[in-house]
């Protein structure tokens, strides 16, 4: 929370500055340590938030100019009329200057004015806001569903396997893991309609109605992810166990769930929750897809319908909506690192 | 695909990679030969709709009548072609502006990898949507929207690659030599590259086949008639229910791409990785227990016939016997492979695993070592004190609930007790601000300190032993002196008993009573550390380990001042004999 704080507060500065972090290089005495690296930390990703934003919304605003050909003619049809599309041209401003264009664009943000969506003539904002719930709670719960069965799985056999027990368990364990990590999240979503809401008809096939409505797409979205990271936290296991600060550990006699959740976990969780971050951003990803395939009313299935129907604003709005969750993801992960191990608080920058 | 690079090391060909190239082996086939013979049973409109599976359709029909395994398998050639195509763009894209930007000048590379950064961390799909949203939806749409989207991805690696190569010493002999940098790149920089960039395209073909096939899928990517696995996908899911074959046959032909291209990369990336070989480990005797040598019954520590055997059989440490008297300070030295530290281990309990100890008696004062003890007696009745303090302590933990751990949990002291014996015993060790270091993370500390803090808490439950494993190895000189003067100093205060290892015959020498020259698992000598001193070693190796030692005054003068306690400093006259 005082991050949080701390990242407004540094808000005021230039995000030019944000990478010098000029005249904060007096290192204090003692005590201000961990306070002043925050700082540093706060602005360093303030200037990164600032700059991603601006990017994302140079990308998105360029969505329509880039379209080969005449963009109303793309977004009319080939049959519209002079006169629909004389009116599209005004209605879009696709005749003013590009500078022009993007200062309207610009300014719509920042007044939270996302445009009208064309298909269904309503606020993109609006449309948006109601979609975002959806998938928000999709991602969670399969994120949940990765920590959950990642980490004490990785890590049991990890600790199981420790320097080279048990071979045949490893063996089991990273070809089954390695197996399902490689199947994308739709086949697998398909493949769980089929033998969950048709051959034994458990759970619904779509739908957003329950809670047993969302067993399956969020069973979709989590299983692949959750075996790449329990590979990872395995392999990680194993490289902390031989560590010399395990030994250090293991000569003061503690006894092993001890030495295992209080000395290895918080090392297991730096790697751990790095790499989370990146497959919470590409999770993302799939949730898009695997709405489509649960006809689940989230943010995945408008765009994928927004961009068939060419549906520009609302394009548009969703792109922005999704590259903001996963820039403001990637800085919490930062942080919840950085309240783990302060050492990646000093650190530059990781990725 | 990907052209076959010479390797130069010797190949490993894992199970799982002939797996891996045996199904895109497969795959290829498959997309070269199936249109040619199955092109009719896949396009064909038949009355025959949704029948289930019989002798003349192995996996029934789908709605029109057509074959449905036949299309799956015509499908194969234009996911391929698309797969490689989107793999091609990526890895040529990739390759271009990540050595451009190499190539660019210091601060255009800088803010550039910056943003390569950035897009990396971003989900590739939204790049693949923002340009299938501009281009409209269709078959090149996929392929250049999912080439394009690895693009960042393997600009990075080249990025990266290019400057760890660079900074090797034969770029930097071509460079001195006058070659021009594009030529660098080509020449030098590119054939070092080929095996990461090799393993990176496989699994980056790989996503591209699950990316394409999932934009086909959900109606962004091939458009009807033709077909590839996505759409096959999408078309069945309209039917999931009256004919469920019409999914899980294309799902069952990604699956199998899928994983055929993720072994692949594996394979190469563990081929490519030489440390990626198994271990070894060896089974557990149960303790024998040889014959007795030399018994010494009123010893503190008493070790009678040693032998430390490594998981392949190998004698580490070959039936050796010693005895330390309580109050006494033995030193063990050798050089590394001794096996000093290995019999410090056997004595401390913490083997390696695989590795086994026997002897005819392994005890401490009533405590039999080679018995599976108490862990509370064991932490309380041993200090330990590592060689590096850097690595010593969890850098995740901060010091205070490190260093007060055997207390509070062996010795029930609740957190304030443990906290204020810990803050005078680092007191004790001329630690600064003991209150402050214990509320510190262990890389905020100096290694000189980091070391005086493990002697500290290794000796606050006041143990009968303290085993330094070459504690003043990792540090430098003058702080060596400063550490060694606490061992001294805990001896004499306390009487605790201490099993010193070091290579260096200089440090043990001053410090220890007793000095045992180790060498190959033996115990070659056995002297006092003042007959040391004086010269009176007998056996050529310790003559030889003491040649070895450049005797020059200055840390021997320190060390001396360690010994003689009171006024550090003026000990010159005792090192020289």
């Amino acid at each position: 929370m005082t991050a949080g704080a701390k990242i407004l507060e540094a808000g005021t500065g230039d995000f030019a500055g944000g990478a010098a972090g000029p005249g904060r290089r007096n290192v204090p005495p003692r005590g201000n340590w961990t306070s002043n690296a925050w700082v540093n930390f706060a602005i360093r990703r303030t200037g990164g938030l600032l700059l991603s934003l601006f990017l994302l919304v140079v990308l998105t605003f360029m969505i329509v100019p880039l379209i080969p050909g005449d963009p109303a003619r793309a977004i009319a049809g080939t049959d519209a009329s002079p006169e629909t599309l004389a009116r599209l041209r005004e209605q879009m401003g696709l005749d003013d200057p590009l500078p022009l264009r993007f200062l309207d664009y610009l300014t719509g943000l920042l007044q939270f004015d996302l445009g009208t969506s064309f298909r269904f003539n309503d606020a993109v904002a609006g449309i948006v806001a109601t979609k975002l719930p959806y998938t928000a709670q999709l991602a969670l719960m399969a994120i949940a569903v990765v920590l959950v069965v990642a980490i004490p799985a990785g890590m049991g056999v990890g600790v199981l396997t420790r320097g080279g027990r048990r071979r045949w368990l490893d063996l089991v364990f990273s070809n089954v893991a390695g197996f399902l990590a490689s199947l994308p999240g739709y086949v697998t979503a398909t493949l769980l309609i089929v033998a969950f809401a048709i051959m034994v008809p458990i759970f619904p096939a779509g739908g957003a109605d329950s809670l047993a409505a969302l067993v399956l797409p969020t069973l979709a979205l989590g299983i692949g992810p959750a075996c790449a990271v329990a590979r990872v936290v395995r392999q990680e296991t194993a490289t902390v166990l031989e560590q010399d600060y395990m030994r250090t550990a293991r000569g003061r006699r503690i006894p092993p769930l001890r030495l295992y959740l209080r000395h290895a976990l918080p090392n297991l969780l730096t790697s751990t929750l790095t790499l989370t971050g990146l497959i919470l951003a590409s999770l993302l990803g799939g949730a898009i897809i695997i709405e489509t395939v649960f006809n689940y009313p989230g943010l995945g299935n408008e765009i994928i319908q927004a961009i068939i129907y060419r549906d520009y604003p609302l394009i548009q709005g969703i792109i922005l909506v999704i590259g903001l969750i996963a820039t403001l993801l990637n800085i919490l992960v930062d942080v919840i690192l950085g309240i783990i191990d302060p050492r990646t608080v000093g650190a530059k920058s990781h990725g | 695909m990907a052209e076959n690079t010479a390797q130069p090391r010797r190949f490993r060909w894992s199970a799982g990679l002939v797996l891996g190239l045996f199904l895109i082996g497969g795959m290829i086939v498959t997309a070269v030969v199936a249109p040619l013979f199955l092109a009719d049973a896949a396009e064909t409109l038949t009355p025959d709709t949704r029948q289930g599976p019989s002798a003349e359709h192995l996996m029934g029909t789908d709605d029109f009548g057509r074959d449905i395994l036949a299309r799956s398998l015509v499908a194969t050639r234009l996911t391929l072609i698309m797969s490689v195509s989107a793999t091609v763009i990526a890895v040529i894209g990739g390759l271009a502006l990540g050595a451009g930007v190499w190539l660019a000048p210091r601060r255009v590379r800088e803010v550039a990898l910056r943003l390569i950064e950035a897009a990396v961390a971003y989900p590739s799909l939204i790049l693949a949507l923002i340009i299938a949203a501009i281009l409209g939806p269709g078959s090149v749409t996929a392929v250049i929207a999912i080439g394009l989207a690895g693009i960042p991805g393997f600009a990075r690696l080249t990025a990266n690659m290019a400057a760890s190569v660079s900074h090797r010493n034969f770029v930097g002999t071509a460079r001195l030599l006058g070659v021009p940098t594009p030529l660098l790149a080509v020449r030098h920089l590119l054939p070092n590259m080929a095996e990461p960039i090799l393993v990176m395209a496989t699994s980056s073909f790989a996503l591209s086949l699950l990316e394409i096939s999932s934009l086909s899928f959900v109606g962004l990517g091939v458009q009807s008639p033709e077909y590839d696995f996505g759409r096959l996908l999408n078309e069945g899911l309209v039917s999931i229910y009256s004919q469920p074959l019409q999914v899980v046959v294309p799902s069952i032909m990604l699956v199998v791409s899928g994983l055929g291209a993720m072994l692949i990369g594996d394979g190469l990336a563990s081929a490519a990785d030489p440390r990626g070989g198994r271990r070894f480990l060896g089974k557990r005797l149960p303790a024998r227990r040889p014959v007795s040598a030399s018994p010494a019954p009123d010893a503190l520590l008493e070790v009678d016939n040693l032998t430390v055997t490594a998981p392949n059989g190998k004698e580490l440490v070959k039936a050796i016997s010693f005895s330390i008297k309580s109050g006494e300070i033995v030193g063990l030295v050798g050089e590394s492979g001794s096996g000093k530290s290995m019999t410090a281990m056997t004595v401390a309990g913490l083997l390696a695993e695989g590795v086994t100890a026997t002897a005819h008696t392994l005890r401490l004062d009533g405590l039999d070592l080679l018995a599976r003890n108490d862990p509370k007696v064991l932490a309380s009745s041993i200090g330990l004190v590592f060689q590096d303090p850097g690595t010593t302590f969890n850098p995740a933990l901060r010091m205070g609930p490190q260093l007060t751990e055997v207390q509070r949990v062996h010795l029930r002291r609740n957190r304030k007790q443990a906290d204020q014996e810990m803050v005078m015993a680092l007191a004790e060790m001329s630690i600064r601000d003991p209150e402050l270091r214990m509320s510190q993370h262990p890389h905020q500390l100096s290694g000189g300190m980091l070391q005086r803090a493990v002697i500290a808490s290794s000796t606050v439950a006041e143990p009968k032993l303290l085993i330094a494993d070459e504690p003043t190895t990792a540090l430098d000189v003058t702080v060596q002196a400063e550490v060694l003067r606490k061992f001294r100093k805990v001896n004499r205060e306390r009487g605790t008993a201490l099993l010193f290892i070091s290579h260096d015959i200089g440090v043990v020498q001053e410090l220890c009573d007793q000095v045992l020259v180790m060498h190959d698992g033996q115990i070659l000598e056995r002297l006092s550390g003042r007959d040391l001193q004086a010269g009176h070693a007998t056996h050529p190796y310790t003559r030889s380990l003491l040649a070895a030692t450049p005797s020059m005054i200055g840390p021997r003068a320190a060390l001396a001042g360690a010994r003689s306690q009171p006024t550090a400093g003026n000990g010159m006259t005792e090192s020289d004999q």
